[in-house]
């Protein structure tokens, strides 16, 4: 790291303690850009005493998660809370730039000190959210957010990495979502905490709302916890205290039932599992042009070298 | 060892005038030049568009204007900018901007004037010559090697 990068994350450092939000802003694209930094910086900027509840966003592109997010948070607002907003879109696999239009829902929020919105892109992630949204939620909660906002890109079937991110997750849906075959398969429709159906004002509405129901009714449940279903037209602000009430309810819910511990547990189990693969992966990157590496790698896929020894290798590399 | 990140870019559209596709069409191209593109959507105040600056952490702040009071908005943009201490971020302004008043706009501090007809690369390219120039600084190229 060279002195002006010392002297930009020593800067970032000092604003974020001091709770100024160029602190944050700078800190954020430290460790997003720079992950072998966030170690660095999250030990010296300490956590914050403030409970915090994060909530996750997921569902179709078009769906209205971004104005959900906004009516969300004005809700949020009137309740007092200071709300983070981490905004996912995808990054442009040929390019590799983004064009992140999230906020643009979100307008009403730019200038309340007590939101602060991040967009970010996917920069390579496939499951919905960036490689670095975990340090970046890391970072809000540090900064003293009691809640924080994630939403993912428009997601399909599979893309669940919110799941592993977050407390509460809310699936937005909108009518034109499908039939009751559509909400009877696996991925996107069993990670949901809280169902919303947005645009419910569309034909259809009530009809999805109720094959949603009926498809939960007979769904084998995870827990005591049953996803409630809720109708909204995010646009003009119609339901979305209603759904934060749910995500209320929810909270409440994981701390008495213990779940959130467990949650806690198992999220911190992939992390570090996340945390050793992008460590092994940029070992890897810095071995493989050599020809004894490549040669050890032809190995280890034909089976011929076990993994066990194959890590041992990298390991002792260092 | 800071990687090479994509360049981040805030385009906002100050002011009264409606039309943002000149606007949405420059985002496309930044983005297909490879940075990471934040549209602030129409009427900014210039407020807004440093508070999104400040929080996205921009390299860069395009102002996309055709109402013909550019004078005025670039001025009190730089202007937040500054006051938010935001003095790195890299101004540039693009629409219907008379060649009169282009010296007027690099005065205050407006490092690059793009008018009709401009074409993309060299948008793209003057973006990162000035934030590769400017930031030797805090934004080495990718690792050696």
């Amino acid at each position: 790291m060279d002195n002006r990068a010392t002297a930009r994350l020593e800067a970032g450092i000092r604003q974020f303690q001091a709770g100024r939000d160029s602190g944050l802003a700078r800190l954020i694209t430290l460790v997003e850009s720079s992950p072998e930094l966030a170690d660095g910086v999250f030990s010296r900027i300490g956590e914050s005493s403030v409970p915090c509840h994060v909530i996750g966003f997921t569902g179709p592109p078009g769906a209205g998660k971004s104005t959900l997010v906004s009516s969300v948070t004005t809700v949020l607002r009137d309740e007092g809370r200071r709300v983070g907003i981490v905004a996912v879109d995808p990054t442009s696999p040929f390019s590799g730039g983004a064009m992140l239009g999230d906020r643009i829902r979100m307008e009403r929020h730019y200038l309340d000190p007590g939101v602060f919105i991040r967009s970010l892109a996917t920069r390579g992630g496939i499951g919905g959210l960036s490689p670095a949204t975990k340090d970046v939620i890391k970072l809000m909660r540090a900064f003293g957010f009691d809640t924080i906002l994630v939403e993912t890109v428009g997601v399909g079937q599979t893309e669940l990495d919110v799941m592993a991110a977050v407390d509460t997750v809310a699936v937005v849906l909108v009518p034109e979502a499908g039939d009751s075959i559509q909400a009877m398969k696996a991925g996107l429709m069993e990670i949901a905490d809280v169902f919303v159906v947005n645009k419910a004002d569309r034909p259809g509405g009530r009809e999805f709302k109720s094959a949603l129901r009926a498809m939960l009714g007979l769904a084998q449940q995870r827990g005591p916890w049953e996803p409630p279903v809720l109708a909204t037209q995010a646009d003009r602000d119609v339901g979305s205290a209603e759904v934060m009430a749910a995500i209320n309810r929810h909270a409440r819910y994981l701390r008495e039932s213990g779940e959130l511990e467990i949650r806690r547990l198992l999220r911190e189990e992939r992390e570090l599992l996340d945390m050793a693969f992008a460590h092994l992966g940029n070992r890897w990157k810095a071995l493989k042009g050599r020809p004894e590496w490549a040669e050890l790698a032809t190995r280890v896929i034909s089976r011929r070298v076990g993994v066990d020894r194959f890590l041992k290798a990298i390991a002792d590399s260092a | 060892m800071e990687r090479s990140r994509p360049i981040r870019v805030v385009v906002a559209k100050p002011g009264l005038d409606g039309h943002d596709r000149g606007a949405k069409v420059i985002v496309q191209a930044l983005r297909d030049a490879g940075m990471e593109v934040i549209y602030t959507g129409l009427h900014q105040t210039p407020q807004q568009i440093a508070r999104v600056a400040l929080q996205e952490d921009a390299d860069v702040v395009g102002l996309s204007i055709l109402s013909g009071a550019h004078e005025a908005l670039c001025q009190a943009v730089i202007g937040e900018l500054r006051g938010q201490g935001l003095e790195e971020v890299v101004v540039i302004a693009g629409g219907t901007i008379h060649a009169k008043d282009v010296p007027k706009l690099k005065a205050m501090g407006v490092k690059e004037v793009f008018g009709a007809g401009s074409k993309f690369e060299d948008v793209a390219r003057a973006i990162e010559a000035h934030v590769h120039g400017a930031a030797a600084t805090d934004r080495p190229v990718a690792d050696a090697g």
